[in-house]
């Protein structure tokens, strides 16, 4: 093979394949290059996630900072970027959280094409039902809020929640009955890995080094000013550091005395054997604890809540699943026999308001973003975007202030359990 | 899933049980003079460490008791279950117990007596 390890500059289209078809696609460029780390650089993330290469793609194309390399311990995407259940949406209470994740959908509206990378955004609408009475109160009162935030949202009974979603159960007799559900048409779901490779290749378009199975050891700073790193490939100076590490931010956080309030969860995923298309969209509920979505291969992916207690292990307990599983076949009665293939869990950093932290630290020069918890998928081009902004400018702009670390000690805090402690 | 030692009850399924986060948290008096910043500490910051760790549980389907445990966050494995009240005494226990930057917030040294001996 005649890969060569250079820049993809090329574009891809139609054009392009037919182009290449000629050489019987010998000599297509690689998407991304496989740089040694150099001496130093402007800038440097830590974590080849989406969140970390949506960050370094935007510090190069709307920045102008191209001198940065993302360091990741793995491969890019393997962690809980390539883990999640892939729902986007943007249908939060709080002011603050509908301009982030709305800020999000709107870049994912224009992702493809932007960074000339297929990411599959599908819009197929994000249905979350309610179960109780009080329930469908709680939810007509959110739809509301969020719709003065100028965010799509309806609210759907049970006959058309069927209309929508043939296979869905709405017998009143079970135990927790359908009783309403609200959606988010604009919302439904993209390719976990395509994010990241997009991301990985459009950034390296622009010069930024993507160096991975390079692993973070020591951060070093001096006068309370952020100098360098001390890396598994070696030493790398670097006056800003931004941290996107997901479950590991208190490992990194604790190497320089930086008390975070989060706590590293399990969040365990499911999918089932490839089946034809029965579910077209993706379906929500927060009270039996569950979601599920059909991917393009025809498998079901389903996901629930975190596990109760703290671990890195990247497994998780039993009972999550077997409840995941239970509430989905009350719901679909027609899934009940259908096999699992795959389960996994990955290690989702948890805040105690549910929303992120987006900040600079006390120390000059670090910044984090983490916090996501259970939801950070939805949020990769914005969370990227406003990162970005954060890293360049020094200071955080009007999305990403309400986010900073000092929301803890002033109390300001954006309590999003309702719509994002749950499901996403 | 996990097989927890209940110090009433034996051992029982972790589904038996609920977790409620970080141990031998010292809950500040009003009287201590504390900065936001500091409260903050004991409110929303917590421990999380990637290896040995002491957390609380309460064995909430049975004699809805609360106790420590001394866990590894790594592997899962538990080395102690011990009354609350009581400090660890297996060696992970007293390696979670010190290593927990916790030891050293305004909170715990006024609390500990040792703030006032160094005045």
């Amino acid at each position: 093979m005649k890969i060569k390890d250079k820049s993809d500059k090329q574009k891809y289209s139609i054009f392009s394949i037919i182009k290449h078809s000629i050489n019987n696609h010998m000599n297509w460029n690689k998407a991304w290059r496989n740089p040694s780390p150099k001496k130093s650089y402007d800038a440097v993330i830590v974590g080849g996630g989406g969140h970390g290469l949506a960050t370094a793609y935007y510090l190069a194309s709307i920045h102008g900072i191209k001198n940065i390399a993302v360091i990741e311990k793995g491969w890019i995407g393997g962690g809980n970027t390539g883990r999640n259940t892939t729902i986007i949406r943007s249908n939060y209470l709080w002011d603050e959280s509908a301009s982030i994740y709305e800020h999000s959908l709107k870049l994912w509206e224009g992702l493809s094409q932007e960074l000339n990378f297929n990411v599959m955004f599908s819009q197929r609408g994000v249905l979350t039902v309610a179960h109780s009475e009080h329930e469908l109160k709680e939810m007509s009162r959110r739809v509301h809020a969020i719709r003065l935030n100028g965010i799509d949202s309806e609210i759907l009974t049970p006959k058309q929640i069927k209309d929508f979603v043939p296979i869905i159960n709405i017998n009143q007799s079970i135990r927790y009955p359908v009783m309403g559900a609200f959606l988010q048409k604009r919302g439904g779901t993209a390719r976990h890995d395509a994010v990241a490779w997009g991301y990985a290749r459009a950034a390296d378009s622009y010069g930024v080094d993507i160096i991975q199975n390079c692993e973070l050891k020591e951060i070093i700073y001096k006068n309370n000013k952020i100098t360098g790193i001390e890396t598994s490939l070696g030493t790398i100076n670097t006056p800003k550091l931004g941290v996107v590490v997901a479950g590991h931010s208190s490992v990194i956080a604790d190497k320089v005395g930086i008390k975070l309030p989060i706590q590293s969860r399990p969040l365990q995923a499911l999918v089932s054997e490839p089946i034809k298309p029965i579910l077209d969209t993706v379906i929500m509920s927060n009270a039996v604890h569950m979601y599920i979505s059909q991917s393009d291969k025809g498998e079901l992916v389903l996901g629930a809540g975190v596990d109760k207690y703290n671990s890195y292990a990247q497994k998780g307990s039993f009972p999550i699943p077997q409840h995941m599983i239970a509430a989905a076949v009350e719901l679909f009665p027609v899934l009940s026999r259908l096999r699992m293939l795959r389960h996994w869990g990955g290690i989702v950093d948890t805040c105690p308001d549910a929303s992120p932290i987006i900040s600079k630290t006390d120390i000059e020069g670090l910044y984090f973003n983490c916090g996501w918890g259970t939801g950070g998928f939805k949020a990769t081009p914005g969370s990227g975007h406003v990162f970005a902004d954060l890293i360049a400018n020094d200071k955080p702009n009007l999305i990403s202030k309400p986010f900073s670390l000092d929301r803890f000690d002033t109390g300001l805090l954006i309590d999003e359990h309702g719509a994002a402690g749950v499901a996403h | 899933m996990l097989n927890i030692k209940c110090p009433n009850c034996g051992f029982r399924d972790e589904i038996e049980f609920a977790c409620g986060g970080e141990g031998h948290i010292t809950r500040p008096n009003f009287n201590n003079e504390l900065t936001n910043k500091e409260w903050s500490e004991y409110l929303f910051s917590r421990y999380n460490p990637k290896g040995y760790f002491i957390e609380r549980w309460v064995h909430i389907s049975g004699c809805r008791k609360w106790f420590n445990i001394v866990r590894c966050t790594i592997t899962n494995e538990i080395f102690e279950v011990y009354p609350i009240g009581l400090y660890p005494k297996s060696n992970e226990g007293k390696l979670a117990f010190a290593n927990n930057w916790r030891r050293n917030t305004k909170a715990e040294v006024i609390a500990s007596g040792k703030h006032n001996d160094k005045k």
